[in-house]
C-alpha cells in the first residue's frame, strides 16, 4: 500500500465528505481502478464534487515575520458544490483569500506526503525568461494575472488527481481560511522530508535501481534542459518580433508628415500611415497571446523537476534497502565469526583477539546476544524496506504513466495552439498590408 | 527631321539638337506667359509636360547596364560595366551598340549634362564611395547595387526628352573606349571651367534678391521632402536590421524542437512538424528581407540623393539669377560701356528666363517620376509582405491539418482498443 500517512488521510477524507457520490469506504481495487481511470472519469475526485476557481487577485499590505511593512498579493479561491448548481440553484460561492506562500506550503506538504506522485507544479515564483517589454516585477498586473491563472490551474490539476484530490489538508486549504497553516504543521510533514544531500547521494551510490526509473530520471533532465532552452530562445524571438513591428510605427509618423507637403499623394500616404500605426500596435496582442504558450511550456519545465523527484525517491528507497540488506549480511557474518571462531574477513576484534588473547566467554555471549537481536531487527527492516520499495515502484510507475499521457496530450495541444496563434498573426498581417497596398495604389 | 538649334553663343557648351519626335508630343502647353516672348524656346519650354504613358509609347531608345567585370592594370583595379543600347533614332548610325564603361565615365556624363542644363533635374548617380571603407568597393553586393543604380541613371537620361538628345549622351553610348577618352579632352579647358566655378561661388555669396515665389515654394518643398525621404530611408534600413535579427533568433528556435523530438515518443510528429514550419518561415523571412533590401532601400536611397540634386538645381538657378541681378545693378550704376553692358545684361536675362522655364517644365516631370517610383516601390513592398504572410499561414495550416488528422486517427485507435 502507499505510505501510512496517505492511507489514514484517505480514510478520514471518506468520513468527512458527506456529499460524495457513491458514499462509503473505497476498497483497494476501487482505489486502483480510480488511479487508472483518472483521465476518463473523475467520479471519485474532488473536482467532480466541487467547482473551484481562483477568481481574483488583490494587493495587501501587512507586517511580515520580521515586523516590517510589505506589500503582497492575495488570491481569492472560490468553491461551490456541484450538486447545488446542477439542482438549478445558483448559490454564491464560498471564498477565502490565500497568498502564494500558502500555495507553496500546500505543495510542499503534498510532495512529502505523496512522494510517488508527480505533483503538479506552481506557477513560477519570480518572472523568468522575460523579454524586454515584459515586466519582471512581481506586482506587475500582467504578471499577477498570469499567476492567478497558474494557481487556478494548479488547484484544478490537484483536485482532479485520483490520489491527491482526496487529501484532507487540500480540502481544508480550499474551504477554511483560518488556522490552516497550523493544521498543516501539525501533520509533521516537515520532519518526513528527505534531506537533499541524502537524496543526491543515494542517486550516485545505488546499485540496482529499477532501470525504468533511471531512464525516467534521464528523461526528466532532458525535458528540463530542452524546455528551458526553448523558453529562452522564444523570449528572444518575441523581443525581436516586437522590434520589427514597432519600427513600422515610424512609417506612420513620417507618412503623415510627408502627406502634408504632397498634393496627389497626400491622401494615400496619410491613410497608409494609419495602417502602419495599426500594424505596429498589433504586436502587443500577438505577444500577449504567446505568453500563454510560454506558460504551458513553463508548467512542463517545472513538471520535469517533479518527475525527477519521484525517480530520486525510488533511488533513495532502493538505496536504503540495499544498505539495510548489506548491513544484515555483515551482521550475519559477524555472528558466524563469533559462533565458530573462524575469521572470515579481517576485523579489528579478530586482530585484538590474536594480539591480546581471546575475550572471556561471558563477553562473547553478550555480544552474540546483541548481534542476534540486531539480526532479527535487521531482517524486519529488510522485509519492510523490500515491501516499501515494491509498493513504491508499483504506485509511482502508475502515476508516471498517467503523467506521461497527460504530458503528451497537453504538449500536443500547446503546439497546436501555437500554430493557431501563428496563423492568426499571419491573417492580421495580410489584412494590414492589403489595406496599406490599397492606400499606396491611391497615391 | 527638323529641330530647333539653340544659340550656341548663349550656351557655349551646348551642342545638342532637338529630336523631331518630341515636337509631336507637346500636349499641355505651359501656361506661363513669359514663354510667349521667347518663341525660339517656346517649344522647348513646354516639351516636358507630356504624360508619362505617352512617353513610354514613343520610347525609341533602350539602354541596359550589366555584366560587371573587373580589370587589373599595373596602376589600378577597376570595374567596367557593359552598356547596351538599342535604338531607332536616326542620329545614331547603328541600331545597336555595345560598349564598356567605368564609374568615372558615368560621372563625366552627369557632369556634362548638368553643365549644359544647369536647371534640369538629372537623376543621381550611386555614391562614389561606400562610407565605411574603400576595401568594400569590390564586394559583390556593392557592385550589384551600383550596377542597378547606373542602369536606372542611364534610363532616366534616355527617357528625358531634352537630356536624351545630348551629344555627350550619344557619345557615351556609342564611342569605343579610346574614342571616348579623346572626346573627353575636347571642350573648355580646366581653367575656363574653374572660372565658371569661381563666378558661381561669387554669385552664391552675393545671394539672389528677387527670387520668384514659386521657386521659394519649391525650395521649401525640397527641404521638407529631403527631410522626409531621409527619415524613410533610415526607418527602412532599421526595419531591415530588425528583421535580420529576428531571423537570426528564429533560426535557433526551430532546431530546439527537433532536438526535443529525440527524447519523445508520441510527440515526435508534432515536434518535428513545428520545427519544419519554423524552418520554412525562416526561408520566407529571408526572402522578404532580401526584397526590402533589393527594392525599397535602393529606391528610397536614390530619392535621398535626388533631393540633394534638387537642392543643387535650385542653387544653380539662384546663381544664374544672381549673376543677372549683379550685371543689372552694374548697368544702372555704371555710366560707361552702356552698350556692352546692356547686351550682356540682356543675355543674362535670357539665360534666367530659360533656366526658370526649364526648371518649371522639368519639375512636373520629376514629380510624376518620383510619385511613380515611390508608389511602385511601396506597392511592391506591401505585396511582398502579403505574399510572405500568406505563405507562412499556409505552412502552419498544413501542420494543423496533419495534427487534426492524427488526432482523429488516435480517436479511432482508442475506440477499437
Amino acid at each position: 500500500m502507499r505510505n501510512t500517512a496517505g492511507t489514514i488521510i484517505m480514510a478520514e477524507a471518506v468520513h468527512e465528505e458527506p456529499a460524495r457520490i457513491g458514499g462509503g469506504k473505497l476498497t483497494d481495487t476501487e482505489i486502483e481502478n480510480n488511479k487508472n481511470n483518472t483521465m476518463v472519469e473523475q467520479s471519485s475526485t474532488l473536482l467532480r464534487r466541487l467547482e473551484i476557481s481562483v477568481a481574483e487577485a488583490e494587493k495587501r499590505t501587512g507586517k511580515n515575520t520580521v515586523n516590517m511593512q510589505e506589500t503582497f498579493t492575495v488570491y481569492l479561491i472560490e468553491t461551490r458544490p456541484i450538486d447545488a448548481i446542477t439542482d438549478g440553484h445558483n448559490p454564491a460561492p464560498d471564498s477565502l483569500w490565500r497568498r502564494y506562500s500558502e500555495f507553496e506550503l500546500l505543495r510542499n506538504y503534498l510532495l512529502v506526503t505523496y512522494p510517488f506522485i508527480v505533483v503538479p507544479p506552481l506557477p513560477e515564483k519570480r518572472a523568468e525568461f522575460v523579454w524586454h517589454k515584459l515586466s519582471a516585477d512581481n506586482l506587475d498586473p500582467d504578471f499577477v494575472e498570469r499567476r492567478r491563472v497558474g494557481l487556478e490551474n494548479f488547484l484544478l490539476r490537484v483536485a482532479s488527481h485520483s490520489v491527491l484530490s482526496n487529501d484532507k489538508i487540500l480540502y481544508h486549504f480550499l474551504t477554511e481560511e483560518h488556522e490552516w497553516k497550523e493544521v498543516v504543521y501539525e501533520t509533521g510533514f516537515q520532519a518526513k522530508a528527505d534531506s537533499r544531500i541524502k537524496a543526491l547521494s543515494a542517486t550516485f551510490r545505488v546499485k540496482n535501481p529499477d532501470k525504468r526509473f533511471t531512464e525516467m530520471r534521464h528523461y526528466s533532465d532532458e525535458l528540463q534542459s530542452i524546455t528551458s532552452q526553448l523558453l529562452r530562445v522564444r523570449a528572444r524571438v518575441a523581443d525581436r518580433l516586437y522590434g520589427v513591428y514597432k519600427v513600422h510605427g515610424n512609417y506612420g509618423r513620417v507618412f503623415s508628415e510627408w502627406s502634408a507637403i504632397e498634393k496627389e499623394m497626400g491622401d494615400g500616404l496619410q491613410s497608409a500611415g494609419h495602417h502602419m500605426d495599426a500594424y505596429a500596435a498589433s504586436v502587443d496582442d500577438i505577444l500577449e497571446e504567446e505568453e500563454h504558450y510560454a506558460d504551458q511550456l513553463k508548467e512542463y519545465l517545472f513538471y520535469a523537476e517533479a518527475l525527477r523527484a519521484v525517480c530520486r525517491k525510488h533511488e533513495l528507497i532502493q538505496y536504503e534497502l540495499e544498505t539495510a540488506s548489506s548491513d544484515l549480511v555483515s551482521k550475519k557474518h559477524q555472528r558466524e565469526e563469533l559462533a565458530t571462531g573462524m575469521v572470515r574477513t579481517f576485523s579489528f576484534k579478530g586482530m585484538t583477539n590474536k594480539l591480546f588473547g581471546q575475550e572471556a566467554p561471558e563477553q562473547r555471549e553478550a555480544r552474540l546476544g546483541l548481534l542476534e537481536e540486531q539480526i532479527v531487527e535487521g531482517e524486519e527492516t529488510v522485509k519492510e524496506k523490500t515491501s516499501e520499495c515494491q509498493e513504491y515502484v508499483k504506485d509511482a510507475w502508475v502515476d508516471i504513466q498517467r503523467f506521461k499521457e497527460q504530458k503528451d496530450r497537453d504538449l500536443r495541444e500547446a503546439l497546436v495552439s501555437y500554430a493557431v496563434m501563428q496563423i492568426s498573426m499571419c491573417k492580421k498581417g495580410i489584412q494590414v498590408w492589403t489595406n496599406a497596398k490599397e492606400c499606396f495604389q491611391k497615391m | 527631321m527638323s529641330g530647333t538649334i539653340v544659340d550656341s553663343a548663349v550656351f557655349p557648351n551646348q551642342t545638342n539638337t532637338m529630336a523631331a519626335d518630341i515636337s509631336g508630343q507637346m500636349l499641355d502647353l505651359d501656361e506661363d506667359d513669359d514663354l510667349e516672348v521667347f518663341s525660339k524656346q517656346a517649344t522647348r519650354g513646354s516639351a516636358f509636360e507630356f504624360e508619362e504613358e505617352e512617353a513610354s509609347d514613343f520610347k525609341d531608345i533602350f539602354v541596359t547596364v550589366d555584366n560587371p567585370e573587373s580589370h587589373i592594370t599595373a596602376i589600378e583595379t577597376f570595374i567596367t560595366y557593359r552598356v547596351l543600347t538599342k535604338t531607332t533614332r536616326s542620329e545614331f548610325d547603328n541600331s545597336e551598340y555595345e560598349v564598356r564603361r567605368r564609374y568615372q565615365d558615368f560621372l563625366w556624363l552627369k557632369g556634362k549634362l548638368e553643365e549644359a542644363h544647369p536647371t534640369l533635374i538629372v537623376h543621381p548617380l550611386p555614391e562614389k564611395f561606400v562610407v565605411k571603407g574603400m576595401v568594400e568597393r569590390f564586394n559583390g553586393d556593392f557592385i550589384e547595387t551600383r550596377k542597378n543604380a547606373l542602369h536606372r541613371f542611364l534610363n532616366r537620361v534616355a527617357d528625358h526628352p531634352i537630356l536624351s538628345c545630348s551629344e555627350d549622351f550619344k557619345v557615351f553610348l556609342t564611342a569605343q573606349v579610346w574614342e571616348l577618352a579623346s572626346y573627353k579632352k575636347q571642350g573648355p579647358g580646366l581653367l575656363s571651367r574653374m572660372g565658371e566655378t569661381v563666378r558661381a561661388v561669387a554669385n552664391s555669396v552675393r545671394g539672389v534678391k528677387n527670387r520668384p515665389e514659386e521657386f521659394t515654394a519649391m525650395q521649401l518643398y525640397v527641404e521638407a521632402f529631403s527631410n522626409k525621404i531621409s527619415s524613410l530611408d533610415k526607418v527602412t534600413q532599421r526595419i531591415v536590421k530588425e528583421q535580420k535579427e529576428y531571423l537570426g533568433e528564429l533560426k535557433e528556435f526551430g532546431p530546439i524542437y527537433t532536438l526535443w523530438s529525440g527524447s519523445e515518443e508520441e510527440l515526435v510528429g508534432p515536434l518535428k512538424g513545428v520545427a519544419g514550419c519554423i524552418e520554412r518561415c525562416c526561408k520566407e523571412t529571408e526572402e522578404q528581407v532580401n526584397q526590402l533590401s533589393d527594392t525599397l532601400v535602393p529606391t528610397l536611397h536614390e530619392y535621398v540623393l535626388c533631393s540633394e540634386s534638387l537642392k543643387a538645381v535650385l542653387r544653380r538657378r539662384d546663381n544664374i539669377q544672381a549673376e543677372f541681378e549683379a550685371k543689372n545693378e552694374a548697368l544702372a550704376t555704371k555710366k560707361v560701356d552702356q552698350d556692352a553692358l546692356k547686351e550682356e545684361t540682356d543675355r543674362l536675362e535670357d539665360r534666367v528666363e530659360w533656366a526658370n522655364s526649364a526648371l518649371k517644365g522639368d519639375w512636373g516631370r520629376w514629380q510624376r517620376c518620383m510619385r511613380g517610383d515611390l508608389k511602385s516601390a511601396f506597392i511592391t513592398t506591401a505585396q511582398k509582405n502579403i505574399d510572405y504572410y500568406e505563405k507562412c499561414q499556409a505552412v502552419w495550416e498544413t501542420f494543423l491539418l496533419s495534427q487534426r488528422m492524427d488526432g482523429s486517427e488516435d480517436a479511432e485507435k482508442d475506440d477499437s482498443s
